[in-house]
């Protein structure tokens, strides 16, 4: 089975149930959004995909692999890069630094080598930087190559991210939230980038997002969630004009504006 | 100003970006290697041996540095880690061990050994941290008082020579050759450091230091990364606790105590953290800082006849340097020296918001 | 630096080696325990400060067990013969108000700067200032041991065959009252409340109206006050002198065994470092005294990084 399959997922936290029976797929090449209103469990699923959660019942494979089966530091290796809501930078290092660590799991020196600097390790570093120079290309990052996180606007931290994600080189992004605090400009941005990411590098993307303009914009594919539940699956039109997903919006009190 | 035109990868793999800073670092070691030429004019063997303890408390400074600076996971026990090489030195030396090979060995020991009690704590954050470490500093000494037979506890052991290719150095007997093999050690260390910070073992370091969480979703392992740091940083500071063994001649269960594990975290924080000037800076303050206070004490005592040992004096005048400099130059003493380099560079744009740090509040890990 | 570290931080410990064969095994015992439990509970009062702090700024004031010592010397200073000579009960409160003023003005002319910075910072800072405070008070009074002049000196209680000392009495009960009186505060007043919220998330708090630092000086004033009684508590059982603030570092094993941000969870945690002393000096190898406490922490941190009473969970993302 490829693509990424998740079944019957459920993750509670104490008495309280934020992600309930949830089942889905995502075909290789595929760009599927997960929205719904906040709390509704879109950030709990992607902390299960990435095994910062350990789900209570259900199962997820990614190509064939058993995801449960691997501990939150192997999720890199298997093809699968994120980004985080709250941007997780490594906030003391360069843009640079930030995406080399992105490199780590093509690492092929160890400690030893590292040591004493062998020819390996520099042939290596050379090549982690041609691949991240291709992504800095990619994302026009040039002008902040250089520059610690820590001194960077918003809006070039989320690219940054972004970048992080994809020097890794996977097969699956999950994006969290990649258009949230940009403005209008940027986001229209973030919208080319993750087209030119599904389509030219064929990389399958999963995101949550609340803005629907974005979401109709790239996603094949869009999953409402609400209280932890599936509402509707289909597309961003579908989706959107579904009676229980506008229930969920509009009907409890919850009242974020569904636009697009 | 010097705009640096990057041609290649390289330039930022190497030790030195650009051929004038290779320049500046060999007239630094040509100073090095001819300071004992001016000890030995002036016949002053006191200073040479003041300067050989600030290398020596470098090592364990850049020893610490790896693990607080370069990984951010901060320990108040070092000082038990350079304990367990200095002793593992010594036992060696005893056991007829040569000490080319004995000391590398007690530096691995350390690490080795470190790690291994360090090993239960080491998923602890921030304070938790500090303070399991700060126990492991208080039971080290205990336990050397309690292994008695090998350490000699209370009543202490000495240390033996060093002999090196038919030559034996002993601090005092000839105290050049010991500033020698101990700039050596220390020149060494810092290659090591620098290579490792510059490969992906130091910049997985860096990403558990700003961001376990991402490290993980970028595929570092923490417990690998973590053990592996302090592997380094303990064999480090163990490499300077043997060296401090042979330069102290005689340690007892109070040679490495808590204090001076609380002056080696102090140490790197006012020379800078996570920088190699930074715990060269930090020694030369904890190196001056008794000499400056001997020599003022004599200035008193002639000029206004004040005599009188004042007890805890050093620590207090330590501690408000301390302070200013948590409160005015938080990047230590390094951050200072490029801020004045920068302001040169800059000559007349400098302004002051330019190193500015963003204003951060605090929010809590705690999840209710 | 050599000079602190011939400090000796459990001087009271003695106490319990004095008395033998007299009294039967049991009573012994029981005589062990209660010493224990008073001088568990001068540590808990220490970790109870650390604990407020914590709670309140998420900083951790390893000047706390400094701080201790400075009450003990302010109430020497004010009561005892050579100096001032007041009478105690006025001496105590003047000591309590004079060390919640020094700890409300630390945290406001130089904490208050460091908002935001990493909790490492903040720990080096405190012990720096723990390093001025032993040198302050060495410079005032001396370095000799001196013990604080009590109304109860002496005076003890017999309940069968078991002496029971009114100062031992007094600690357990004042210790009692302030963890029980604290917890109320913290769980049920507003202000309470209000420095948690402080603590959790700063800018929040800001804009929902609590006047952050304001109420963090007012925590660090309340942290100087338990200080200061626990001054005055361990002075009246033993002698003090300005190196006493390292009992500091076992009143942290007392606050990390019971989970930094819990009040009880001090309490227990020093009554657990209070009792195993002086049981393993008795009945231990030689050694295990001294060792016992750090070791139980470190056991603590093993196997529940969070202590006993564990607040602290994984960061969400």
């Amino acid at each position: 089975m490829s693509g990424l399959v998740l079944n019957g997922i459920t993750k509670r936290f104490g008495g309280l149930t934020a992600v309930d029976t949830v089942t889905f797929t995502v075909e290789p090449g595929e760009v599927f959004a997960l929205v719904g209103p906040n709390g509704a469990g879109k950030s709990t699923v992607f902390n299960v995909i990435s095994r910062f959660y350990t789900p209570e019942e259900g199962t997820a494979s990614f190509d064939g692999e058993d995801l449960l089966a691997h501990p939150a530091h192997d999720i890199a290796g298997l093809g699968i890069a994120r980004t985080f809501q709250n941007i997780e930078l490594f906030e003391q290092a360069t843009v640079l630094q930030n995406l080399l660590v992105g490199r780590h799991r093509h690492r092929k020196t160890n400690v030893l080598s590292d040591l004493f600097h062998l020819p390996s390790v520099r042939r290596d570093e050379r090549a982690h930087r041609a691949a991240v120079e291709d992504v800095i290309d990619f994302l026009d990052l040039q002008p902040h190559r250089d520059r610690p996180i820590a001194g960077l606007p918003y809006g070039v931290r989320k690219v940054v991210e972004l970048g992080r994600a994809l020097a890794t080189q996977p097969r699956l992004l999950l994006l969290d939230e990649p258009a949230s605090g940009l403005s209008v400009e940027e986001t229209q941005d973030m919208a080319f980038w993750i087209e030119d990411i599904a389509k030219q590098m064929g990389i399958t993307v999963l995101m949550v997002e609340h803005d629907m303009g974005l979401v109709s914009a790239v996603a094949n594919r869009v999953m409402a969630l609400a209280d932890g539940r599936e509402l509707a699956t289909g597309t961003a039109a579908e989706v959107q004009s579904h009676p229980a997903v506008i229930e969920a919006y509009l009907g409890t009190g919850n009242v974020r504006k569904v636009a697009g | 100003m010097r705009t640096l035109f990057k041609t290649n990868y390289d330039t930022d793999i190497d030790w030195f970006s650009h051929p004038a800073k290779l320049g500046w670092y060999l007239v630094l070691l040509a100073a090095f290697l001819a300071l004992p030429l001016y000890f030995f004019w002036q016949n002053d063997t006191y200073l040479l041996g003041e300067v050989t303890s600030v290398f020596i408390f470098a090592i364990a400074g850049l020893g610490l540095m790896m693990l607080t600076g370069q990984t951010g996971l901060a320990s108040l026990g070092h000082a038990a880690f350079m304990a367990i090489g200095c002793y593992a030195n010594v036992l060696l030396l005893n056991a007829g061990v040569p000490w080319l090979i004995a000391f590398p060995l007690a530096g691995l020991i350390a690490g080795a050994l470190g790690t291994f009690i360090a090993m239960p704590v080491m998923r602890l954050h921030g304070v938790y941290l500090a303070l399991a470490t700060l126990a492991l500093s208080v039971l080290m000494v205990d336990f050397i008082v309690l292994g008695e037979d090998f350490t000699g506890g209370v009543a202490g052991i000495s240390v033996p020579d060093i002999s090196l290719f038919g030559f034996t150095v002993n601090r005092y007997a000839n105290p050049y050759a010991f500033y020698y093999v101990v700039l050596g050690v220390c020149l060494i260390t810092v290659a090591f450091y620098r290579n490792i910070v510059r490969s992906p073992t130091g910049r997985s370091f860096a990403a558990i230091r700003d961001s376990e969480i991402s490290a993980r979703a970028m595929g570092v392992d923490p417990a690998k990364t973590k053990a592996l740091a302090f592997f380094l940083s303990c064999s480090i500071a163990g490499l300077a606790g043997a060296l401090f063994g042979h330069n102290a001649t005689y340690v007892t269960h109070e040679t490495f105590d808590i204090v001076m594990s609380i002056t080696l975290l102090l140490m790197i924080v006012i020379g800078g953290l996570g920088t190699i000037h930074g715990a060269f800076l930090g020694a030369i303050v904890v190196g001056l800082i008794p000499v400056i206070i001997a020599n003022a004490r004599t200035w008193l005592s002639t000029s206004f006849d004040i005599t009188g040992n004042i007890p805890g004096i050093e620590q207090a005048i330590f501690a408000a340097i301390l302070i200013g400099f948590i409160l005015f130059e938080p990047m230590g003493l390094y951050g200072r020296w490029m801020k004045i380099r920068t302001w040169f560079d800059l000559f007349p744009f400098y302004r002051k918001g330019l190193f500015a740090r963003q204003k951060s509040y605090l929010k809590t890990e705690r999840v209710q | 630096m050599r000079r602190l570290c011939t400090c000796h931080y459990d001087y009271n410990i003695k106490d319990f080696q004095q008395f033998h064969d007299e009294d039967t095994y049991v009573l012994d015992f029981i005589q062990l325990i209660v010493s224990g439990i008073a001088n568990g509970c001068v540590y808990g009062l220490i970790a109870l400060g650390f604990v407020l702090i914590y709670k309140a700024t998420e900083a951790v004031n390893f000047a706390q067990g400094d701080f201790m010592m400075l009450g003990a010397f302010l109430t020497v200073g004010f009561a005892n013969q050579q100096f001032f000579g007041l009478s105690f009960w006025l001496a105590v409160p003047l000591a309590i108000v004079v060390l919640a003023l020094i700890s409300g003005a630390f945290d406001a002319t130089v904490l208050r700067r460091m908002a935001g910075e990493s909790q490492v910072s903040v720990v080096i800072l405190t012990i720096a200032l723990g390093f001025i405070l032993r040198f302050a008070a060495g410079t005032i009074w001396g370095h000799e041991p001196v013990s604080l002049e009590t109304p109860f000196a002496g005076a003890d209680v017999r309940l069968g065959g078991v002496v029971l000392g009114v100062d031992e009495i007094a600690t357990i009960l004042v210790t009692l009252l302030l963890t029980a009186l604290l917890y109320l505060f913290f769980s049920k007043t507003k202000l309470g409340l209000a420095m948690q919220a402080a603590s959790q998330n700063m800018l929040a708090a800001y804009y929902m109206g609590v006047p952050v630092k304001r109420v963090q000086t007012l925590v660090w004033m309340l942290s100087g006050a338990v200080a200061a009684v626990a001054g005055v508590l361990f002075a009246a059982r033993g002698a003090i002198d300005p190196s006493a603030g390292l009992l500091g570092i076992k009143a942290f094993a007392a606050a990390a065994i019971g989970g930094f941000g819990s009040l009880p969870g001090a309490f227990v945690g020093g009554l657990i470092v209070g009792v195993i002393e002086p049981l393993a000096a008795r009945y231990g190898p030689a050694g295990v005294a001294q060792i016992a406490p750090y070791a139980i922490l470190l056991l603590v941190l093993a196997f529940k990084p969070g202590g006993l009473f564990s607040q602290t969970q994984a960061k969400k993302v």
